[in-house]
């Protein structure tokens, strides 16, 4: 059985935010491993959740609109849930590098427990 | 009276996740409505002791107008930050930054505090309540002050609109 025709040009769309989607999930990656300490890599995966995952969902919610005939909605609240979590966990845990002191590259700026602050 | 706003005290938000549980199900019947209203008056209920204080929404045109300056900023944000990762790591300035907070609503705070962490770039680590400060660290700092007045013109006078 073959699935309901799409037109090339919303193909051509889709493909093009799936790609994006995963490029930018990728990038996130690549900056997990590079960037030097625990504080830069944290920027890393924000990335990555909002426009990589942003890009997917919205080639997802393109294609299944179109192949259910109907604004498939569950996409918009997959990304809600997402942008009110994914800053709550990057809150915690650099709140608990914070609190242990992890250690920072040597050329960070205002380090909080160096006592250049306040 | 009384007796409602002791089992409802949110009316608005239990209303709001009856029609979530519908999207989340992507079906309407019967079943699911009433499903919807049961998890709509237990969530509220059950978990009202954890946040004492209401959460108001603005005007609905200011907060388009947050919304979209705020994925705006996620897409540039998100150009900038792609070209640091790629580039060379050692030129990178990580900093901390220490921001002061005008806003009073905690709500509002909470709002800046996940948009500061959602633009890729920088992360707020720790809120000092009894400051009024936001310390927020930066992946590349280059100046601390025009840092400061981006996010003051860009999202907390914005929120200070919507939360008035």
């Amino acid at each position: 059985m073959t699935t309901t025709e799409i037109p090339f040009l919303l193909e051509l769309v889709i493909a093009f935010f799936l790609l994006i989607g995963a490029l930018v999930a990728l990038l996130g990656s690549i900056g997990l491993a590079r960037l030097p300490d625990f504080y830069t890599r944290l920027h890393a995966p924000t990335k990555a959740s909002t426009l990589g995952v942003g890009c997917t969902l919205l080639g997802s919610l393109l294609y299944f609109s179109f192949i259910n005939e109907g604004i498939s909605v569950q996409e918009g609240l997959i990304t809600l849930f997402l942008f009110v979590t994914a800053p709550v966990s990057a809150h915690m845990m650099a709140k608990a590098a914070l609190h242990r002191r992890v250690r920072c590259v040597r050329r960070t700026r205002n380090v909080p427990w160096e006592g250049d602050e306040s | 009276m009384k007796h409602l706003a002791y089992w409802l005290p949110r009316p608005l938000f239990s209303l709001f996740l009856a029609v979530l549980w519908l999207f989340l199900m992507n079906t309407v019947s019967i079943a699911h409505i009433l499903l919807g209203l049961v998890l709509g008056v237990a969530i509220p209920f059950i978990t009202q002791g954890f946040w004492p204080e209401q959460a108001r929404a603005g005007h609905p045109l200011l907060v388009l107008r947050y919304v979209r300056a705020f994925l705006w900023d996620l897409l540039c944000s998100n150009l900038v930050v792609a070209r640091r990762i790629l580039g060379r790591t050692r030129h990178l300035q990580p900093g901390f930054v220490l921001y002061p907070v005008e806003l009073d609503d905690e709500f509002a705070i909470t709002v800046l505090a996940s948009t500061i962490s959602l633009t890729p770039g920088t992360v707020s680590t720790h809120y000092d309540a009894a400051q009024h400060t936001l310390l927020i660290h930066v992946l590349h700092l280059e100046d601390e002050e025009v840092l400061i007045q981006q996010i003051k013109t860009r999202y907390e006078r914005p929120l200070q609109e919507m939360f008035q």
